[in-house]
């Protein structure tokens, strides 16, 4: 099952690195990374694979909230269905 | 991999826009309930209900999280009160509406709809039971929606079942004084009455529906408005399309979420209902989306054009969106329920004339509307019957949720919170109309309905 995680936010060192961390800690293989600065701000997407994860989505997307209260960012993870739907005849 | 544009677009759909789904709604047949003991079927409603149900909320929330999408109300529909009441002993109906609020609260639900009958050609004994047992039944409970169809293309307008509600209208909100008349927020009078409405306070599982049954209403209005801001000046056609092509992400989303509810909680998918349901709150009204088209003030001369426009635009991007639409599908216009709304009432621009022509060609009928307190029964059973007018001869469903406000005049504002917001009191005609509802009868089905 693939899940896309976003961090929109304001650019500072380490983002990157703290974000990668956290997912392998949880077992979590990043498939894809695309990162600008749009207007002015830190904008990351990221695919990966939550099929081998340690914590469910739901326990994932609290860590993840978590670490991005902490740096003062965004961050959010969701299931890629949902972009599919969205985006995809 | 999906386009970062396209995620970061849906992302502030999602945080700037309002987008969500409005309601997942389980609805349940409650015909395996009846029971000539009366205080044993509402034992077997209660059962049924808590035991179908039971994961409905947890589910609901379960979804949220993983798709990071807001669903906002998870609700239950049943079928119609009248028809399960019916089967018992029993002149009493209130213990059955008490039975429906218990089995709400249990399950964590919002609301719970079905209190109901259907009367368009004629009423049962249960069915006039059930009627007259409307007002206390909304004033004892708290979650349980109400709604009675009184007409239907086929059928014609029931006049004596319009003149009972109309004085029903007002004994439910003199019932609830104590809370601004709040019941009537909870009763809803159709015309072509549909059977999968998962929006309340009109939704019931009607006769013909299965066993279970799974259907999501979705929302969106300042996702189309937004879209809007983009094509200012530019002629209809494009902002035909440009609905269209939102109205197509939104319903793909409530396709998924109802997909994944129906196989979480193993119950069949029912239908997505692509309505634009607004909220008080700010961007998420659909009177913006008329004023985006160019209106002043969403009321004045050209509304009705525009949301003739809206609403067709929202069902064709939406019905290719989804395996099954239903339900009512189309634009609301509840005055309380939305910001631009309230606004133009405030002003006086929009007026309940300029409301029942708008109802002509958006999804539903006068919603949410604040009347004086002293209006008398007869004129609202009048306005009820003009509604259901409408909607018997262009074949489309009409309703009537209007909140005789006890002790408030014109100009005067009523509280309701939450997502049901806030009314300004609406004039209506002083003229009277007694003496054409006192007639009562039916009136009949229009040449419409002989398409056999």
């Amino acid at each position: 099952m693939n899940a896309i995680v976003t961090v929109v936010g304001q650019d500072k060192v380490g983002i990157i690195a703290a974000v990668c961390a956290l997912l392998a800690e949880n077992n979590i293989n990043i498939l894809d990374i695309s990162q600008t600065i749009l207007q002015g701000s830190f904008t990351m997407v990221m695919a990966v694979d939550v099929e081998h994860a340690k914590v469910p989505l739901g326990d994932l997307r609290v860590l993840l909230e978590q670490l991005g209260e902490r740096m003062g960012i965004s961050i959010r993870i969701q299931r890629q269905e949902i972009f599919d739907a969205m985006h995809r005849i | 991999m999906l386009n970062q544009k396209d995620i970061l677009s849906t992302i502030e759909m999602i945080d700037q826009q309002h987008l969500d789904i409005r309601t997942i709604t389980m609805g349940i047949s409650l015909l395996s309930c009846c029971d000539p003991d009366p205080k044993r079927a509402c034992e077997k409603i209660y059962d049924k209900i808590t035991r179908c149900a039971e994961k409905l909320v947890r589910t609901g929330e379960d979804i949220e999280r993983e798709f990071g999408i807001p669903i906002v109300n998870k609700r239950i529909s049943v079928t119609p009160m009248a028809l399960v009441a019916g089967a018992s002993e029993t002149e009493d109906f209130v213990p059955f509406a008490l039975a429906l609020d218990r089995a709400a609260r249990t399950c964590g639900v919002n609301f719970i709809g079905g209190y109901s009958a259907l009367v368009q050609k004629g009423m049962t004994r249960a069915d006039e039971r059930l009627i007259r047992s409307i007002p206390e039944a909304l004033a004892r409970t708290e979650l349980v929606c109400s709604s009675v169809n009184v007409g239907s293309t086929k059928a014609g307008i029931n006049m004596d079942a319009v003149a009972l509600m109309g004085r029903i209208v007002r004994d439910t909100a003199k019932a609830t004084e104590d809370r601004d008349g709040l019941g009537c927020a909870k009763l809803v009078v159709f015309c072509n009455a549909v059977e999968d409405n998962p929006f309340m306070a009109g939704a019931f599982h009607g006769v013909g529906e299965a066993e279970r049954v799974i259907n999501v209403g979705v929302s969106g209005p300042g996702v189309v408005h937004h879209a809007l801001q983009s094509v200012k000046g530019q002629p209809f056609d494009v902002v035909a399309e440009t609905i269209k092509k939102t109205a197509f992400r939104v319903t793909r989303m409530g396709q998924l979420v109802a997909q994944e509810a129906s196989r979480r909680l193993d119950t069949p998918f029912g239908i997505v209902d692509l309505s634009l349901a607004p909220t008080p709150a700010v961007g998420d009204s659909v009177a913006r989306i008329l004023e985006e088209m160019g209106l002043e003030v969403c009321g004045t001369h050209g509304t009705t054009a525009a949301l003739a426009l809206l609403n067709d635009a929202v069902k064709k991007g939406g019905v290719m969106a989804s395996s099954s639409v239903g339900g009512l599908s189309g634009a609301f216009i509840p005055v309380s329920e939305d910001e631009g709304m309230i606004a133009a009432a405030r002003r006086g621009t929009l007026c309940l004339d300029k409301l029942e022509a708008m109802t002509c060609v958006c999804s539903v009928g006068l919603d949410m509307i604040a009347v004086p307190g002293d209006t008398p029964a007869e004129t609202i059973a009048a306005i009820i019957a003009d509604e259901a007018a409408i909607g018997m001869v262009n074949s489309k469903t009409t309703a009537v949720r209007i909140l005789p406000a006890p002790g408030k005049a014109v100009g005067d504002t009523i509280e309701m919170g939450g997502l049901l917001g806030s009314a300004p009191v609406m004039p209506v005609h002083p003229e009277s109309s007694a003496a054409f509802i006192a007639r009562g009868g039916r009136i009949p089905a229009p040449m419409q309905s002989l398409k056999n």
